[in-house]
């Protein structure tokens, strides 16, 4: 994260946006019922990013194979431009994630964006990655060794 | 060689209807869904993507949907589909740290921080066929327990790595990776370029290496330090905003193989490794591409390379399944201009020596 508040938002957003699923976006955008008016700089576009891990996980970057991506590029009218960077194929996605990065710029929506969809968005993610980690948590082992413990 | 023919325009059209109505099958059965391909034959996706070299499960399932299952099939369409996008740029390396893990094992230390989580696994079934999913019905949710998602996850590597016995993983600074796709593979390839060709590399192929290093071919005592599979976060940096943004997430594959010790004058014994990862759950995958990373390692170790696995022209030229299936399945092309080329050379040496034959019988008989 950035140590600039205004980029640190930014980032966290458009991570929390990027990683909900495009249809929940969707549903929760439209439930704010803002329309800004915006021009499409880039409409969106299907690509690919390279994925790359590190051998052993923390040595040398090598490529692990590509992932399809979706961007978009808006401009509202009063200057400010968003942009969607989207994992998959979904136009929407891409094109509401950078209407709201755009919104987000101006100070008077920060808090409705923030308490309608970012913050709802982020709760969801974190109660997907708690309910994987119960599961596992279930499956939790402890082996123990036949032999002999030394000194026993 | 393949010498281009025309015709059979009708005869063509008609085949690919046929596999269109093969691919459906009998109407009165229901049809696929690629939402039941990726949920319901979840592994298959994760091979066509790693394989593919290409993270979209719609796309994974819609390729296996159209190849009727044929996975190497549904991998080449998957291939062919990507060369149609233009490409925004190479992610940040994965942290897999940060992994939220639905399964992490380690075979070499029992009480690993972070515990031994099974998973989903069919490691302890018993492989008898389960009649019950013969017929549908309601399945009971997996149960849970109480669990921490929001610590990072230590690695079996790390710990060792601390107390110098094992050897730590090259370290490269230079930024982005050299990238396969976007360049020749030249020989000696350095091991980042070895490991991608890997990662998209046929898990049989591997698997069949892998098992060979086992059995003595290039042997090198491997142990399981960890195998971890869940969910990561992709960085990446889009040029227009100059920062990092995590842009989705994926589900991965890592293992980080422990191997048979190395050392010299200068360097102290310490165990050496092998690293794996692949796209979705695909252990056999990621412990077969350890194995081969490290069999591969033959003469930076100084170890004799005298098996196959150990072979790096043998087995980075041979891995690709897309590769290797184009080049054996192009001989049902029509190669009737060569084998004809063929004949007359072989009906010519076989008139030779029915001549040299006939004029040895009339010296005989002269004699």
């Amino acid at each position: 994260m950035s140590s600039n508040p205004t980029i640190a938002r930014r980032q966290r957003w458009l991570s929390v946006l990027a990683k909900a699923s495009g249809a929940r976006l969707t549903a929760l955008w439209q439930a704010v019922g803002l329309t800004p008016s915006y021009t499409v700089l880039r409409r969106p576009e299907i690509g690919l990013v390279m994925v790359q891990g590190r051998i052993s996980g923390t040595g040398a970057p090598f490529c692990a194979g590509e992932m399809t991506v979706t961007r978009a590029v808006v401009r509202l009218d009063s200057g400010e431009m968003g942009f969607g960077y989207v994992r998959g194929r979904d136009a929407r996605h891409a094109e509401i994630v950078a209407a709201v990065d755009a919104l987000g710029q101006r100070a008077e929506w920060v808090e409705t964006l923030e308490a309608a969809i970012v913050t709802p968005l982020a709760d969801e993610a974190e109660a997907r990655h708690r309910l994987i980690a119960a599961r596992a948590a279930a499956t939790r082992v402890d082996f123990f060794t036949v032999a002999r413990e030394a000194g026993a | 060689m393949y010498v281009a023919v025309k015709g059979g325009e009708t005869a063509i059209a008609h085949s690919l209807d046929l596999v269109a109505d093969k691919r459906r099958g009998d109407r009165d059965v229901a049809e696929l869904s690629l939402e039941q391909i990726d949920q319901q034959l979840g592994l298959a996706v994760d091979r066509v993507m790693t394989e593919g070299s290409c993270y979209d499960r719609g796309l994974a399932a819609l390729a296996i949907k159209q190849a009727r299952g044929d996975l190497i099939e549904a991998i080449f369409l998957l291939r062919a589909y990507r060369t149609t996008l233009p490409r925004f740029g190479a992610s940040e390396p994965l942290d897999t740290t940060r992994m939220v893990a639905e399964r992490r094992i380690s075979s070499t230390f029992k009480d690993v921080p972070g515990g031994q989580v099974l998973g989903p696994t069919y490691d302890y079934t018993h492989r008898l066929l389960d009649f019950s999913l013969a017929a549908s019905g309601e399945r009971a949710e997996a149960p849970t327990a109480p669990a921490d998602a929001s610590h990072a996850l230590p690695r079996v590597g790390d710990i060792l790595q601390r107390d110098g016995l094992l050897e730590p993983p090259p370290s490269n600074d230079e930024g982005e990776a050299r990238d396969l796709t976007r360049e020749p593979l030249v020989l000696p390839a350095s091991r980042p370029l070895r490991l991608q060709n890997l990662a998209r590399g046929d898990e049989g192929f591997l698997l069949a290496l892998g098992y060979s290093t086992q059995r003595g071919y290039g042997n090198n005592h491997p142990f399981v330090g960890e195998i971890r599979y869940g969910h990561v976060p992709v960085s990446f940096v889009p040029e227009e905003l100059g920062f990092a943004i995590e842009i989705g997430e994926i589900e991965v594959t890592e293992c980080d193989m422990v191997n048979q010790f190395a050392g010299s004058h200068d360097v102290p014994p310490q165990f050496t490794r092998g690293y794996g990862l692949a796209f979705g759950h695909a252990e056999r995958k990621a412990m077969a591409m350890a194995l081969v990373d490290r069999a591969l390692r033959a003469d930076e170790l100084g170890e004799a390379a005298t098996s196959p696995a150990q072979d790096e022209e043998f087995v980075l030229a041979h891995s690709d399944n897309v590769e290797g299936s184009g080049f054996v399945q192009h001989l049902k092309l029509p190669h009737y201009v060569d084998f004809q080329s063929e004949l007359v050379v072989v009906r010519m040496l076989r008139a030779e020596v029915e001549k040299r034959r006939e004029q040895a019988g009339l010296a005989q008989a002269a004699e």
